[in-house]
């Protein structure tokens, strides 16, 4: 029962990058169900709907509109700054906005709605552990990020480090956490927008989006990149104070009424106020610290996150965003909190969107990530339904775009370009390069998109957020604070924090039992941060001070002068005007 | 950039005084976070009850919401006290340390 336990807990993890279509349905056998039947979810019913013309004609308006933009950068892009940090001319609050975009991803705000809609006040719990990476980034990474590095968080972690070995590993770390953010990013892509549209398949719509990124990311860059996620978080601000001002407006907006509305419509009644686990689960206190751990250091170490504050004016501006950012990060998941309530009381029990109302009143056609859909159909019908299945589609487009971009900058800033060729190709070839590696990652997420549409992916979230958190973090940290890092420190320390955490994934309950059906799991955690990232922290404080190599003297001796540019500014990368 | 600017800075006190002042806020406001939320984690995963509670004897709200959105507001309002420190404080410092230096 223990192994169910925190398996609960990771699927429901798994919903921010990911709709719900497996995460709730897998959750159901762990949850002790008080309903008379044992609920198996039915399949995504293609219930012979009428073309969403709305929906298309807005995807369509939006596809036109970003298309521009790229035509518009793709004009002004013309140095390796332009296109891996947008020219360094974003400002702060333009900034905050792209990084609240990248984090508000669709599956983020249709997961959680969904999750407020099965679960209830959890679902605040867990929103919660989503927000409190942000200050970390502020008080420890963001400024000095900006003055140190030049396009990825590599730049920074080898800044006074040997450049092959350490960027060799940073650019693993990055690639394996932006792959496998792709796929979840892909798959959720596909069956969103082919649950939307019906008449495009799965597998179209994720060659349509992977087609739109590579335009995007190849012809326009950090700057197209930016202003389409900026624009796209706009949207879904948007969309969503809409929609939460729609339901206060039904309940006359009383929130009393509200939740006691939404307590009586639900199964489960009084318990969603009450329970703050998943339904049916029993909490379990390792794993919520590791989840924390996991969520508050990984937000600190994804590098299509990092990789913004790069973009930016100076370190002034760098600050700035992530008070933006988490303001618009922190509101929105209050807004999702209520657009989960509204479901509850205007989508369940209403014959229209609920698959079988004999069976459950909670089940959705399509599954769950549909309730904010739904909410939105039930307060503005299908124009409004159409406006947000366009945001929808815009947020996984422009998330994934951003995601592409941080992936080719680790292949051809960092690898061929400082590894392989060792800082002596030009810059037109590391552009060069960099958007073969836009195209290729761009195709590579069409073909695992398309390959992991019947796989389980709910390991997705623990996988990419615990080797940020126990690689990509503690590294980046260590090199910024701690003098006596040196090379031998920081590769070993960063190989055992990407290893560790990918075994204990591995052997853990939701792959080792779920997913590869071998019994019961030898690592009972489904987060290993609580683990790893203590051992890699300790393991790079031995190595480093054992180290006694000339090479680790100096690089000891080269502190001063990077922490003189880190807290001052001087040197750093200036920005230009355009 | 020259390494005498830069030895120049490491030099002036008033360089010292800006990472030590600089540091132990934004290690004082990290803990602050790690509080917030790990205080709200163990509330969860040991006291669930006073989160269950609810606010009224009336109402069907448990104290945890107010808790939930208060942790949102803390850590908005932390990243806030940072910033208005920094702008206020550290880029003034920052100024005249370069200012020195550049002489």
């Amino acid at each position: 029962m223990k192994i169910t336990n925190n398996s609960a807990l990771a699927l429901l993890a798994s919903t921010v990058l990911l709709p719900l279509h497996s995460a709730i349905a897998q959750t159901a056998p762990g949850a002790p169900a008080t309903t008379a039947t044992p609920t198996p979810m039915p399949p995504p019913v293609p219930a012979e709907p009428p073309l969403n013309l709305h929906a298309i004609v807005m995807f369509i308006v939006f596809v036109a509109i970003t298309l521009g933009i790229t035509y518009w950068a793709a004009k002004r892009t013309k140095t390796a700054t332009d296109f891996y940090a947008a020219g360094r001319g974003i400002t702060g609050l333009q900034n905050g906005l792209a990084i609240a975009g990248d984090y508000m991803s669709a599956a983020s705000f249709l997961g959680i709605a969904g999750l407020v809609y099965m679960n209830g006040f959890y679902g605040l719990i867990y929103s919660v552990g989503w927000l409190v990476g942000w200050p970390i980034i502020l008080f420890l990474i963001a400024e000095r990020l900006r003055n140190l590095g030049k396009y990825t968080y590599a730049d920074v972690a080898s800044f006074r480090l040997q450049q092959g070995p350490v960027r060799t590993m940073a650019a693993i770390g990055s690639l394996i956490v932006v792959i496998w953010y792709l796929i979840g990013q892909a798959v959720g892509a596909g069956q969103l927008l082919h649950t939307l549209v019906p008449q495009i398949s799965y597998q179209v719509s994720i060659v349509i989006v992977g087609g739109l990124i590579i335009i995007y990311v190849t012809f326009g860059g950090m700057k197209a990149t930016t202003w389409v996620q900026i624009i796209k978080a706009g949207l879904l601000l948007g969309g969503a104070t809409l929609m939460a001002i729609g339901v206060l407006l039904h309940e006359g907006f009383n929130f009393e009424k509200l939740f006691s509305d939404a307590v009586a419509v639900h199964p489960k009644h009084l318990q969603i106020m009450q329970s703050v686990a998943p339904i049916g689960a029993k909490p379990n206190p390792i794993e919520s610290i590791s989840l924390g751990l996991t969520l508050m250091f990984g937000t600190a170490g994804l590098p299509h996150i990092l990789m913004r504050f790069f973009t930016v004016t100076d370190a002034k501006a760098a600050r700035k965003s992530v008070l933006y950012g988490t303001c618009f990060i922190g509101y929105f998941y209050c807004l999702t909190f209520i657009i989960g309530f509204g479901a509850i009381v205007l989508v369940a029990n209403n014959p229209e969107y609920v698959a079988d109302l004999a069976k459950s009143v909670l089940t959705l056609k399509g599954g769950g990530s549909m309730p904010a859909v739904y909410l939105s159909h039930a307060l503005g019908g299908d124009f409004f339904l159409g406006f947000i299945a366009a945001v929808a589609f815009a947020t996984i487009l422009a998330v994934v775009s951003g995601l592409t971009l941080a992936g080719a900058s680790a292949l051809s800033h960092d690898l061929y370009a400082n590894v392989i060729m060792k800082g002596k190709s030009t810059e037109a070839q590391e552009v060069w390069v960099s958007k073969l590696c836009v195209i290729a990652l761009g195709i590579l997420a069409i073909f695992l998109g398309i390959a992991f549409e019947k796989q389980n992916v709910a390991y997705i979230v623990a996988l990419t957020f615990s080797v940020a958190a126990c690689a990509n973090f503690p590294i980046l940290a260590l090199s910024v604070f701690w003098r006596g890092l040196t090379t031998r420190g920081a590769v070993v320390g960063g190989y055992v924090g990407i290893f560790g955490s990918l075994i204990l994934l591995i052997i853990g309950p939701t792959v080792w039992t779920k997913v590869m059906g071998m019994g019961p799991a030898i690592f009972p955690y489904d987060f290993p941060t609580f683990f790893v990232l203590p051992a890699v922290l300790v393991i790079a404080y031995v190595v480093s001070v054992t180290d006694k190599s000339r090479s680790g003297q100096a690089e000891r001796e080269a502190f001063e002068a990077q922490e003189v540019r880190s807290e001052t500014g001087l040197g750093a990368e200036a920005a230009f005007a355009h | 950039m020259s390494n005498v600017t830069a030895s120049r800075i490491t030099n002036n006190p008033a360089y010292r005084e800006l990472i030590k002042k600089r540091d132990t806020l934004a290690f004082t406001l990290s803990l602050g976070v790690l509080v917030l939320y790990y205080g709200f984690i163990l509330m969860v995963a040991f006291t669930p009850e006073i989160l269950t509670q609810p606010i009224a004897s009336d109402s069907v709200i448990p104290l945890g919401i107010l808790i939930g959105v208060g942790v949102i507001i803390g850590s908005i309002l932390l990243t806030g006290i940072y910033v208005r420190r920094a702008n206020n404080t550290f880029d003034p410092m920052i100024q005249a340390i370069m200012q020195d230096a550049t002489k």
